[in-house]
C-alpha cells in the first residue's frame, strides 16, 4: 500500500533559522495519523508546508503519487487536499450555509457561472445542509456567523473542510480552545469521518488525540524524533523526555 | 556639454524638491502605514502660506518658517481629530486622506483664487552664476543644497536621538517595538506632523521653481507615490536616491522626449512594483 | 442632469464591483473613461466611422487593455495595488495630454455626435436621457445578476478570506482579473456614453481628481451594495450640479460630507440608512 502522503527531505528556513529540518513523513490512506510536539516545534509550519500555505526550500511532498511541491494552495486543494486553520478563517459577514455553499463551489464547474442564483441553489442548499447535519449544525443553517458559539464555528470550520470532498484533510488543533463538552462533540465528529479519508492532525489534547490515533509523530525543533503506532511513540523515552523535562 | 550640465543641475534641483516631499511621506508610510493622499496638498498649502507671507513684505526664509509651523499644525490637527480615530483601519485612513486632500485643495482655491502664482527666489538668490563658462541659476544651486541639509537634518534626527530610535524601531517591528514600551500614539502625532510640515516647506522652497497653482498637489502626490515606491517605503535612503533618481529620469525626459516624459516617470514604479515590490532600500513590501 | 447622474452610476457601479466586492481600491478608474471617449470620440470625428462600430472598438479594447493592465496590477495588493491603479490612470492622462498629434492635447476632442439608433435624434435632451436610462438599467441589471450569481459570491469571498479561498480551491488570481477586466468593461461603456453627453473630451475628464471622485462615489454611497453607487453618483452630482449654485464651494461640501461617512458612517449612505431603519423598527 503506497502512502497517500509522502514528505521527504522537507527544508524551510526563515533568515537564519532553519525550522523544518529535513523531515521525513508518510501517512497511509485512510490511517488517522497524529503529529504532536511542544509549542513551537513547527507543526502548523509543516501544516502550512503540505497545504502549500508555505513554500519549502527543499524537499518534495508528494500526494497520491503526484509532487505538488510546486503547486500552489488552490491546485492542491483541487487534488483533493483539504486543511483546517488554527485561528479560525471563516467568511464572517455570512450565515453558516452560505460558508459551506463556498466550501462546495471550490471545485465545482457551477463556480464560474455568472448568472442564476447563490443564494438559492436547491441542490447546492441541499447538499450544504447534509454537510452541516454531519456535523450537527443543520438547525442553524441560516444564522449568520456571528451569532454562533467558537465551539459551532470550529464544528463549522471541520464542515467546510468535508464539504471539499477531501481525501487527505490536514485539521490543526480542531479541539482547541473548546470546553470539556465541546471536546467531545467534536471528538465523536472526528470518529464518525469515513476511512476513505485519510486524516492527518496536530492536537495538543493528548488523551482525545491519541485515543483517536493510528500512528503518531512526534515534532521537536523541526525535526522528527520518532515515529511509528500509539504504543511505539508513548512508550518512547524521548517522548517522555520531551513532555516531562518541560 | 552645456546642455548636460544645465539639465543636470535642474535635475538635482528637482530631486531635492521631490526629497522634501516624498520623506515626509514614506516617514508617515513606514511608521503608520498610512499613505496619506493629501500629502500633495500640504505641499502646495505651504506654497501658497509662503506666499502670503512673502506678499506680505516678510522674508522668504519667514514664508519657510511659516509653513513649516502652518502646515506641521495642519497635520496634528488632522491626525489627532481624524486620522487617530481610524486607527487600525488602514483603507478608511487613506480614504479619510483623500478626502482632506479635496478640502484643502478647494479651500485653496478658495482663498488664493485661480491664477497661478509665481513666486519669486529671495533676492539674495537670485540671479545665476558663472561655472565652467555657463550661467547656473543660483537658486536651484541653493535647494540642492537645501535638500541635502535637511536630508542630514533628517538621518541625524533617525539615527542619534531618543526620537529617532524609537520611530526607526517602530518602523522595523511595530509591534515588538509597542510591546517594549514605545508610545505609538504620541509618535504617530510627532511624525505626522512633521512629515505634513516637511511637505509644506517642500511647497515654498519649490515655488520659485514650480510656481504655485491649483492642481499643483494632483501634480505633485502620483509623483511622491513614483519615489517612494521606487525608492522603497519606509527608507530615508530611498527616498533620497529616488527622488533624485526621478529628478534626473524627469529632467531629462522633459528635455528629450517632451511628449513622453510625464509617461517615462511612472515606468520604472510599474517595473519596481512587479519585479521587487519592496523597492530599492525599502524595508516594507506595500 | 439626470442623464449625467445616470453615466456617473455607470462609472460608480463598475467601480464597486473592483472595490466592494472584490475589495481592490482603485484611483484609476477615470483611465477607462478617458480610453473608450477618445477611441470612439476620434474614430467618429476624424475617420467618420459608424456610432454602432465605434462604440463597439472603443468598449472592445478599453476591456482588452483593462485586461493588460490587469495583469500588472494584480501583482500587488492594498496600497501597491492603490499606487499602481492611480499610476495608469496618470499615464493615460499623460498620454491624452501630450500625444497631441491624436488627442488633441489640452483641447481635446470636440464636435461629437450622438447617435441616432432607430433614426432617433439623440441630439434632443428628452431622447438622450432615455437612452440613458435604458444602458443604466442595462449594465445595472447585469451587475445584479453578476452578483447575485455563484461568481459572484467568490468574488466576495476573495475579499473576505482570500487564504482561505485558495484552500478551498479556488484560483483567488483569476477570479480578482476577471473582475479587474469586467470592471473596465463597464466603465467604458460610460466613457462611451459620457462621450455622447457632453459632445467633448478633454484630458481633464481622466484627472486624478476625477478617479478619486467616482471612488468617492462608491464609498460615499456604500461599497459592496447595489444601490450604493447609484446613490453616491446622485449625491455627487447632485452636489456638483445643483449646491454648486448656491455653494461657491461644493467641492469642500464633498470633502467633508465624504470624511464625515469615512469616519462615522463607513458603511455609507446605503448602512446609515439601515441603521436609522433599524433604528426605527427598534423603538417600535
Amino acid at each position: 500500500m503506497s502512502p497517500i502522503l509522502q514528505v521527504t527531505d522537507l527544508i524551510k528556513s526563515f533568515g537564519g533559522l532553519q525550522v523544518t529540518k529535513k523531515v521525513n513523513l508518510s501517512v497511509n490512506p485512510g490511517e488517522r495519523h497524529l503529529l504532536i510536539g511542544p509549542n513551537g516545534a513547527g507543526k502548523t509550519t509543516l501544516f502550512n508546508l503540505i497545504s502549500g500555505d508555505l513554500v519549502s526550500d527543499s524537499g518534495s511532498i508528494i500526494l497520491e503519487g503526484r509532487d505538488v511541491t510546486k503547486f500552489p494552495t488552490g491546485k492542491r486543494a483541487q487534488l483533493d487536499l483539504a486543511r483546517t486553520y488554527q485561528i479560525l478563517t471563516l467568511f464572517g459577514k455570512d450565515n453558516l450555509i452560505s460558508n459551506v455553499k463556498l466550501a462546495l463551489l471550490g471545485k465545482m464547474p457551477l463556480r464560474w457561472r455568472c448568472w442564476g442564483s447563490f443564494l438559492s441553489d436547491p441542490s447546492l442548499d441541499q447538499s450544504a445542509l447534509v454537510i452541516l447535519n454531519k456535523v450537527g449544525l443543520g438547525s442553524k443553517a441560516y444564522l449568520p456567523l456571528e451569532q454562533t458559539s467558537y465551539g459551532e464555528k470550529r464544528r463549522l470550520e471541520i464542515a467546510m473542510a468535508l464539504a471539499q470532498n477531501p481525501k487527505i484533510l490536514l485539521l490543526d488543533e480542531p479541539l482547541a480552545g473548546l470546553s470539556t463538552e465541546e471536546r467531545e462533540t467534536i471528538t465523536v465528529l472526528l470518529k464518525q469521518i469515513d476511512r476513505n479519508i485519510t486524516i492527518l492532525m496536530i492536537e495538543h489534547d493528548m488523551e482525545a488525540a491519541l485515543a483517536f490515533a493510528d500512528r503518531v509523530t512526534l515534532l521537536h525543533y523541526g525535526e522528527i524524533i520518532t515515529s511509528g503506532t500509539r504504543q511505539e511513540v508513548v512508550n518512547d523515552p524521548r517522548t517522555k523526555e520531551i513532555y516531562l523535562g518541560y | 556639454m552645456s546642455f548636460w550640465l544645465i539639465q543636470s543641475l535642474n535635475s538635482l534641483a528637482l530631486g531635492g524638491v521631490l526629497f522634501t516631499l516624498a520623506a515626509g511621506f514614506s516617514l508617515i508610510f513606514g511608521l503608520m502605514r498610512i499613505a496619506n493622499l493629501s500629502h500633495g496638498a500640504y505641499f502646495m498649502l505651504g506654497a501658497y502660506v509662503g506666499l502670503s507671507v512673502i506678499d506680505a513684505g516678510y522674508s522668504f526664509f519667514l514664508a519657510i518658517f511659516a509653513a513649516a509651523i502652518a502646515i506641521g499644525l495642519l497635520g496634528c490637527i488632522v491626525e489627532r481629530i481624524i486620522l487617530r480615530r481610524l486607527a487600525g483601519n488602514s483603507l478608511s485612513q487613506v480614504l479619510a486622506t483623500l478626502g482632506i486632500a479635496f478640502v484643502i485643495a478647494d479651500c485653496s482655491l478658495w482663498f488664493w483664487g485661480g491664477d497661478p502664482r509665481p513666486v519669486a527666489a529671495p533676492s539674495f538668490l537670485a540671479g545665476g552664476v558663472q561655472i565652467f563658462g555657463q550661467t547656473f541659476p543660483l537658486y536651484r544651486i541653493a535647494v540642492v543644497f537645501f535638500s541635502i541639509f535637511v536630508a542630514i537634518g533628517l538621518w541625524l534626527l533617525l539615527e542619534k536621538t531618543k526620537l529617532g530610535v524609537m520611530i526607526r524601531a517602530s518602523v522595523d517591528d511595530r509591534q515588538m517595538a509597542q510591546g517594549i514600551g514605545v508610545p505609538a500614539t504620541k509618535l504617530f502625532s510627532i511624525v505626522f506632523c512633521l512629515g505634513a510640515a516637511l511637505a509644506g516647506v517642500g511647497g515654498i522652497v519649490a515655488a520659485p521653481i514650480l510656481s504655485v497653482y491649483p492642481g499643483l498637489d494632483a501634480d505633485m502626490l502620483p509623483i511622491a507615490l513614483v519615489v517612494v515606491i521606487l525608492g522603497g517605503l519606509g527608507s530615508l535612503l530611498g527616498a533620497f536616491i529616488g527622488s533624485f533618481l526621478i529628478g534626473f529620469i524627469y529632467s531629462f525626459g522633459q528635455a528629450l522626449f517632451p511628449d513622453l516624459a510625464y509617461i517615462i516617470l511612472f515606468l520604472p514604479m510599474l517595473i519596481i512594483l512587479a519585479v521587487r515590490p519592496r523597492g530599492l532600500f525599502g524595508k516594507i513590501t506595500a | 442632469m439626470a442623464s449625467q447622474i445616470l453615466i456617473a452610476a455607470i462609472f460608480a457601479m463598475s467601480l464597486n464591483l473592483l472595490v466592494g466586492y472584490a475589495g481592490l481600491t482603485s484611483l484609476g478608474h477615470a483611465g477607462y473613461l478617458g480610453l473608450a471617449a477618445y477611441i470612439s470620440s476620434w474614430l467618429t470625428v476624424k475617420l467618420g466611422w459608424s456610432h454602432g462600430s465605434t462604440a463597439a472598438i472603443a468598449i472592445a479594447s478599453t476591456t482588452a487593455i483593462a485586461g493588460i493592465f490587469g495583469l500588472i496590477a494584480l501583482r500587488a495588493t492594498g496600497i501597491s495595488f492603490l499606487m499602481i491603479t492611480l499610476a495608469f490612470g496618470q499615464i493615460l492622462w499623460g498620454l491624452a495630454y501630450r500625444w497631441a498629434s491624436v488627442t488633441g492635447g489640452d483641447n481635446g476632442i470636440s464636435g461629437i455626435t450622438r447617435p441616432s439608433p432607430f433614426g432617433l435624434d439623440l441630439g434632443e435632451a428628452n431622447y438622450f436621457y432615455y437612452f440613458a436610462l435604458f444602458v443604466f438599467l442595462l449594465v445595472w441589471i447585469t451587475i445584479t445578476i453578476l452578483v447575485r450569481s455563484p461568481f459572484g459570491a467568490t468574488i466576495r469571498g476573495t475579499k473576505d478570506q482570500p487564504r482561505r479561498m485558495s484552500a478551498l480551491g479556488f484560483n483567488v488570481w483569476l477570479i480578482r482579473w476577471i473582475t479587474f477586466t469586467a470592471c473596465g468593461f463597464f466603465g467604458a461603456i460610460g466613457g462611451v456614453m459620457y462621450a455622447y453627453y457632453h459632445q467633448f473630451i478633454s484630458p481633464h475628464s481622466l484627472s486624478l481628481a476625477n478617479s478619486a471622485e467616482m471612488l468617492l462615489m462608491v464609498i460615499a454611497g456604500g461599497a459592496g451594495t447595489l444601490m450604493g453607487p447609484v446613490i453616491g453618483a446622485a449625491l455627487v452630482m447632485l452636489l456638483k450640479n445643483v449646491a454648486s449654485q448656491y455653494v461657491d464651494h461644493w467641492v469642500t461640501l464633498l470633502g467633508l460630507v465624504f470624511i464625515f461617512i469615512v469616519m462615522f458612517i463607513p458603511g455609507g449612505i446605503v448602512a446609515g440608512f439601515e441603521r436609522i431603519r433599524n433604528m426605527m423598527m427598534g423603538s417600535k
